[in-house]
């Protein structure tokens, strides 16, 4: 029997259908398998109330790869990269907001020595991001059985380390990579308000705080992988990529079938030829590649038993329980946020007064509670595309943290609980706002999850701390997409270099497919 | 079934096994050591007559310190077949199976016997503590594990005569088990498990009861031997014999995977002369990836049975080829007073491709602290240097 396609992947979430369209566009027979109704796993757009559309997971575009919107003509297949770019402000209960802009702050509060040292930092942080940037686009390096490839892979890092920073700046990005982000901005800035707005971003989608170490190499990654980018709300909602995405993978002849969904890759000794569905029908071909995370790909789709024991215990020991809760809710008007212009409302606010605020956040969720007061990123993207909500009318999408996937006690009693908390946090920053709300959509780590197939619902798959990053994500052994199963791949966050809406991981994998990496 | 331990047991650096009161009488030098968390015997009078006793009428020794686990569950053979490298479909209930088993890299993390005692129903025991690996591995199964390790008094009972004694004892129907077979037995309102395995390659059982009997097994045993020439032993005697058998032990001839953290120090199941046990055929177990590639690329090391020159055991020695290369390295040696011959394992490094004829041993050995030297020539032995047809033999002989 001649199977009718190249390769099979998993999942249509935005990795995948990058690694579908730079596979179709080398030639292979691509078909997709997405369990859900709709392509884009975390990076959707629906309806949560009659009328009102929303990101569903990931809200704002700041990462995907200008090389991967080129390459697969993305505006030609109706991405709109066109909205207006955003700003970061943070809220301040007695309106003395904060604007955090690429290379400047504005804002009451800070000094003028703290606006002087934000640009100088943002600089010192961006050269070093430049060093690890290289990186995101490549299959990491083998740490055992290193071949002459990885030699040459390994001395390219040193490289971009060594001379792209230079012997000053290379020593201070050995000093800081180890260090937690707290510590690093008391060494810098004045402002605590300051302090707590860029300490969110170390921590946004972790299960960290500031104070733990490997909160720079959170905070430098995202400022390597936002680099060529200017962070946005797409029009229509995140689900614009994927669909662009879906007709890119298309026009290059993928095949793609929703509600499809994978109960077992199919092994024959021991390698993978192909999946079964939950029906029992089974597809064929030579190469698997999942999009799922790697736990549901290892654990569910091949099963631990399949799996040699050492890989299995690994995987199992993947930190995956997400901590982030998202919220939306549908607002028959714009609330009043105190001190706040209108037009402002349309940036990307941020509510991290502290960093002890964060940390008191945090506090609650090693203990399998919500925080009493959770720091928040928060966006009102019918502002710029009134797509989004009936007229007059619009939708507020919220990252909130932290909210354990573990929660004592269960999500189905506390949820109620949980959203009014919420509305009490944002409204001590917009007094009117209770009255604005008409619909409450709550998404858990457990409601993700279950909606989005991530385990734990955790954003990238599995925690992009620094033991599970590089040649380490997933886990040694199957860190350059392939598997120590014959013919099965990762392309998903799970993979290098993790998730965000950045494509990379897909993109890598389709490379490492096609160059036979065996 | 946890044994009864007194309460300030942790003030001591090892454990009594239930044997201990009868041992400790015998005793004449109280020579212990520590095995796994037990006193286990050096010996008790005289290292040459407790090996005797092993080769020309009957030996008991304590193997209660040996790790033993209860793996029972559905998916109990399936969980056995992806763990160790040997097809384990193959294991009927009531028989006993040799492997090794490896980690990822397809090195051995231990050996030791599967005891099958029903369809869903194993136990496995192992020189080493296996308790956190059978965890490991037991992940996506349905099965469920107890270490057995205390509850369960083992006494070995190996020799010509060891037939004769059990039979004494009453344990009728014995004659027909066969080696590698199981059998139970009421036993004083409990149960005796006798199995025909052991670790001297010669006639021999192993009797397993709950540490509660153990003091009443023993004495009945010996009363049965009395004539018989039974002789309790250490594991020095037992060390003697097993090298004639052939078997390996972990330790001594390989480091477990686990405990290595050197590059290369490691062996795989090829590595040690065990690629019979190594079934690649089947879909899945732990380290076939890399059995398959070493089967492909080659192994870096060889253990061989030696047969070398002269009297004086080749403790530790290098071996060299054509007296001028090392080779490799013995791991276990000693004179064999059965066989009369001067008999080692050793580790050779295969990527010396010449023939294996012109091996030699650079031998140190002490007179009155003085160190000498000798060279003695080897030869590699494919069979193991003792392996009686009374081994096999069933009914087994009334010697
Ligand atoms: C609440 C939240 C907020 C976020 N905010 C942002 C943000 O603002 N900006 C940003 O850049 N990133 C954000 N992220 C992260 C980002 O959304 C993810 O990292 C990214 O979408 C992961 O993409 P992916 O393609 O690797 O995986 P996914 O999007 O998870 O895709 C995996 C796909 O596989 C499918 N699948 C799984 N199992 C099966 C199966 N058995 N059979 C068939 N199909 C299957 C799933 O349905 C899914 O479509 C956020 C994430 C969350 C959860």
């Amino acid at each position: 029997m001649t199977d009718r396609y190249d390769a099979l992947i998993i999942g249509a979430g935005h990795n995948g259908l990058v690694c579908a369209a730079y596979l179709a566009k080398g030639g292979q027979k691509v078909l997709v398998l997405e369990r859900s109704e709709q392509v884009g796993g975390a990076a959707i757009t629906r309806e949560f109330a009659p009328g009102f559309k929303v990101s569903a997971c990931a809200h704002i575009l700041h990462m995907l790869q200008p090389k991967i919107v080129r390459e697969l003509k993305l505006k030609t297949h109706g991405l709109n990269l066109n909205g207006p770019p955003i700003e970061t402000i943070s809220l301040a209960a007695d309106g003395n907001k904060l604007t955090i802009c690429r290379y400047n702050i504005e804002g009451a509060e800070v000094s003028d020595t703290d606006k002087v040292a934000y640009t100088r930092f943002i600089k010192r942080m961006e050269r070093h991001a430049r060093a690890l940037a290289p990186q995101l686009l490549k299959t990491p390096l083998r740490l055992a059985n290193a071949g002459f490839g990885n030699v040459i892979k390994l001395a390219g890092m040193g490289w971009d380390i060594r001379f792209g920073l230079g012997k000053k700046r290379m020593r201070d990005f050995l000093r800081i990579i180890g260090m937690n982000i707290h510590d690093l901005l008391d060494e810098v800035f004045e402002s605590e308000a300051l302090k707590g707005a860029l300490a969110l971003d170390a921590v946004l989608g972790t299960a960290m705080e500031p104070r733990m170490p490997g909160t720079v190499v959170t905070y430098l990654y995202r400022l390597a992988g936002g680099l060529k980018s200017i962070p946005t709300l797409p029009m229509g909602g995140m689900g614009s990529v994927t669909v662009a995405l879906a007709d890119a993978a298309t026009s290059f002849g993928a095949e793609i079938r929703t509600a499809a969904l994978v109960e077992t890759v199919l092994l024959e000794g021991g390698c993978a030829v192909g999946v079964v569905f939950a029906g029992g029908e089974e597809v064929r071909a030579p190469t698997i590649i999942s999009n799922a995370d790697p736990k549901t790909t290892f654990l569910k789709l091949v099963g631990a038993r399949n799996l040699e024991a050492g890989l299995a215990h690994r995987i199992s020991n993947l930190r995956t329980s997400g901590r982030a809760a998202k919220l939306h809710m549908a607002l028959n008007s714009l609330p009043d946020f105190t001190g706040l212009e209108q037009d402002a409302l349309g940036n990307r606010l941020v509510i991290a007064p502290s960093r002890k605020y964060l940390e008191h956040a945090f506090n609650h969720s090693k203990y399998g509670e919500f925080s009493a007061a959770p720091a928040m990123e928060i966006t009102i993207p019918s502002l710029a595309d009134p797509s989004l909500a009936p007229a007059g009318k619009h939708v507020l999408s919220a990252i909130v943290q932290y909210a354990p996937y573990d929660l004592k006690g269960g999500w189905d009693a506390q949820k109620d609980t949980f959203v009014e908390r919420v509305v009490d946090v944002i409204s001590a920053y917009a007094p009117d706002f209770r009255d604005k709300i008409t619909t409450v959509e709550c998404l858990t780590p457990v409601d993700i999850e279950r909606e989005f197939g991530m385990t734990g619902g955790h954003w990238h798959h599995g925690e992009l701390a620094i033991d599970q990053m590089f040649m380490m994500r997933p886990t040694y052994g199957t860190a350059q997409y392939r598997t120590p199963i014959d013919g099965l791949y990762l392309c998903g966050a799970g993979a290098h270099p993790g998730g965000f809406v950045m494509g990379a991981a897909g993109h890598n994998a389709a490379q490492a497919i096609i160059a036979g990496d065996k | 079934m946890r044994a009864q331990y007194d309460k300030e047991h942790f003030r001591k650096h090892s454990l009594p096994t239930p044997f201990y009161p009868r041992m400790a009488e015998l005793s004449q030098d109280s020579s212990w050591h520590c095995w796994k968390g037990y006193l286990s015997a050096d010996y008790f009078e005289n290292v040459e007559l407790e090996y005797f006793a092993i080769r020309n009428a009957c030996s008991v020794m304590d193997l209660s310190p040996m790790s033993k686990y209860r793996i029972r569950g559905q998916d109990a053979e399936a969980f056995f077949d992806r763990m160790v490298t040997r097809d384990m479909s193959k294991l009927k209930p009531g028989r006993v199976g040799y492997s090794v088993w490896c980690n990822d890299q397809g090195k051995v993390v231990d050996d030791g016997t599967i005891f099958r005692f029903g369809e869903h129903d194993y136990r496995l025991c192992a020189y080493e503590r296996q308790y956190e690996w059978l965890m490991i591995s037991s992940a996506g199964f349905d099965v469920d594990i107890t270490d057995e390790t205390e509850g369960v008094a083992a006494l070995s009972v190996q020799g010509p005569t060891s037939f004769a004694v059990l039979s004494k004892m009453g344990l009728s129907g014995i004659e027909t088990l066969k080696p590698f077979g199981i059998v139970h037995f009421p036993y004083h309102g409990g149960k005796l498990m006798v199995s025909r395995t052991g670790f001297t390659g010669d006639l021999g059982y192993e009797l397993w009861v709950g540490g509660s009997k153990a003091l009443t097994l023993w004495d009945e045993l010996f009363e049965a031997g009395k004539h018989y020439g039974i002789r309790a032993i250490g594991t020095h005697a037992l060390d003697i014999a097993r090298i004639e058998a052939g078997f390996i032990q972990a330790g001594d001839d390989f480091t477990p995977a686990n405990h290595t953290i050197r590059k290369d120090h490691d062996r795989s199941p090829f590595e040690l002369g065990l690629g019979w046990l190594v079934h690649l055929d089947k879909p899945n177990f732990t380290g076939r990836r890399a059995l398959i590639r070493e089967k492909e690329k080659g192994s870096r090391y060889r253990l061989v049975k030696l047969d070398i020159d002269g009297n004086k055991p080749a403790h530790a020695s290098y071996i060299f080829h054509g007296r001028k290369k090392v080779a490799g390295v013995v791991t276990s040696a000693v004179w064999s007073p059965t066989c009369k011959q001067n008999i080692a394992f050793a580790s050779l490094e295969v990527a010396i491709d010449d023939p294996l004829n012109d091996l030699w041993a650079e031998i140190y050995y002490q007179r009155e602290l003085q160190w000498n030297r000798v060279w003695q020539r080897c030869r590699v032995h494919d069979e193991p240097f003792w392996s009686p047809p009374r081994r096999r033999a069933t009914p087994p002989g009334l010697f």
